[in-house]
């Protein structure tokens, strides 16, 4: 069953056509990754299914409802969360009050437990739970932006290149994370330029160039494909 | 003597500034804008608190509360007309706006109530405490405002730093496209902000028409210059150096009237604000604009 179902969305900078009529799907409990060279449109789109920005046709469903009319907050409690380009955690507060931030939508969750959960996961996060946020390293900010999504509980994950800049131990470290998060029943939207890593962890994968979808397939079948591997895997 | 004495009344019209402060350096922290109709704000919660006591014999603290609730409605009426519509805009049409609103309140008091001055009846009472054998006289308003801008200082920290909202707060002034994917509803944290702002305004007039009870269209103009001011000064966006801003401003414009010249005094208060600014861009206590990465 499609819990995301993004149909022919066309997204506009001013007078840049951005995204040209992009449609895709995302099937409850599967990890899709959208691949695609810098520039490609991938972050435009996740702020759109995050309505962020706003698409000018097409309609945006999440569990089988129109989402493209809501106002961006009234995503978070459906069960759709982002973990943003760039991480963006609040620098000037503490890892604790990030990961609070990120179940601010549950007010009367159990937020001490889930932060706990958080912490047996990222345990680099409960050693420096009081320190501010912008004092962590590339990597434990990644952390803490996917622990903070987590904290609302989200049944759609989408994540923007989880691996930019990230050392390649670290960048294994995380799509681990992303697996086991998978394997616990979270659905995974995972926009990369590092496609090897993404589409290994993938079920399926669409390929972006230059505001449209030129190819979909499985996972191991775009690993395959000669035009992928010469576009995107370094030949 | 005189130099307490001096000391004292300059910390206590800078509590004035630091509350009226307040409104301006939280409004640009979670805003990005200057509400330069926000020392007008000031100015109807002094009629207000008038009308209510003097005119219609209401007990001065429900005054008080009234004329918050007034200034928290028309705060975020404010917001609502004139600068929701221009969250996109430019933030040259932005401050125009707000300027154009400025002008509109103080219009607006002219023609409801006139404007021939009002003397505003003090909400403290007229006593005051006796130091020193009588050496030192301190008026009941000036402890009481010193008191209140403590209190005001400590509950808003606390808000800010401590309950879930205040985080949302916070949140929203770092980083609104973030503070929405964790499901913070923006504009009702933008509504909040003027509200709590032009709440502290209501006070704040309250307080300084009971300490200069002349009170006219006007009255808001030149405290809501130098509030701002004292919020520059003491880094824009930040809470605690908006109290810092405002307690020093006003020490120094009651030094500078007591011992150098009453006429130029605010030349004075404006000239300290240029040095420290050539010398700290972002004001005492502001943060680095931080790059994004
Ligand atoms: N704020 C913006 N204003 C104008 N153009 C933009 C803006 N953000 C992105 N673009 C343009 O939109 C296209 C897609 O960008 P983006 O979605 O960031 O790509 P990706 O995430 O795949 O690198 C690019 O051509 C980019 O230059
Ligand atoms: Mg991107």
């Amino acid at each position: 069953m499609a819990i995301l179902e993004v149909n022919d969305i066309n997204v506009y900078y001013g007078s840049i056509h951005a995204i040209k009529g992009v449609s895709f799907e995302v099937n409850e409990g599967e990890i899709i990754s959208l691949i695609g060279a810098n520039g490609a449109g991938k972050t435009t789109i996740l702020q759109t299914v995050s309505n962020l920005l706003h698409s000018k046709t097409g309609s945006i469903k999440f569990m089988d409802e129109e989402i493209h009319n809501l106002p961006a907050h009234k995503l978070v409690p459906m069960g759709l969360a982002q973990v943003p380009e760039g991480r963006r955690v609040f620098s000037q507060m503490s890892v604790e009050e990030n990961l609070e931030l990120g179940a601010f939508t549950r007010p009367k969750a159990n937020i001490k437990e889930d932060m706990e959960e958080i912490f047996e996961r990222f345990p680099r996060l409960k050693e420096r739970r009081r320190q501010l946020a912008g004092t962590l390293s590339g990597g434990e900010q990644q952390m803490l932006a996917m622990g903070r999504a987590m904290m609302s509980k989200p049944k759609l994950l989408m994540l923007d290149e989880p691996s930019m800049g990230l050392a390649p131990i670290l960048i294994e470290e995380i799509f681990d994370i992303i697996k086991s998060l998978n394997e616990r029943g979270t659905t995974i939207l995972l926009v990369e330029q590092n496609a090897q890593m993404a589409l290994s962890i993938a079920d399926r994968g669409y390929v972006l160039e230059t505001g449209k979808i030129v190819t979909s397939a499985d996972a191991k079948t775009l690993l395959n494909d000669d035009v992928v591997r010469k576009a995107y895997l370094g030949g | 003597m005189e130099f307490l004495f001096n000391l004292i009344s300059g910390i206590s019209l800078g509590s004035i500034y630091a509350i009226i402060a307040l409104g301006y350096t939280m409004v640009y922290g979670i805003a990005k804008m200057l509400n330069f109709a926000h020392g007008d704000v000031i100015m109807v919660g002094a009629y207000i608190c008038f009308f209510a006591t003097t005119r219609y014999g209401l007990n001065p603290l429900l005054g008080v509360l009234l004329s918050m609730v007034v200034c928290t409605m028309l705060g975020i009426i404010i917001e609502r007309l004139a600068y929701k519509p221009l969250r996109q805009a430019p933030a040259l049409a932005v401050l125009i706006t707000a300027i154009g609103m400025s002008y509109f309140l103080q219009n607006s008091a002219q023609l409801l109530w006139s404007s021939s001055p009002k003397v505003f009846q003090s909400v403290v009472g007229k006593g005051s405490i006796k130091l020193f054998d009588g050496a030192l006289s301190i008026s009941f308003v000036t402890v009481v405002t010193i008191l209140v801008c403590v209190i005001i200082m400590i509950a808003l920290v606390t808000f800010v730093n401590k309950t879930r909202i205040g985080k949302s707060m916070r949140a929203v002034s770092e980083d609104k496209g973030a503070a929405q994917l964790m499901g913070i509803n923006v504009n009702s944290t933008i509504s909040l902000t003027f509200a709590i702002g032009s709440a502290l305004a209501a006070i704040a007039g309250v307080l300084l028409c009971s300490a200069y009870p002349n009170l006219v269209p006007t009255t808001g103009a030149m405290p809501g210059i130098k509030a701002f001011t004292a919020a520059v000064f003491g880094g824009i966006g930040s809470i605690p150096g908006a109290l810092i801003g405002g307690i020093l401003l006003g020490i120094i414009e009651i030094f500078a009237k007591a011992y150098i010249s009453t006429q130029l005094s605010d030349a004075i208060v404006f000239a300290v604000l240029i040095v420290v600014l050539l010398v700290k861009p972002t004001g005492l206590l502001g943060k680095k604009v931080s790059e994004k990465v």
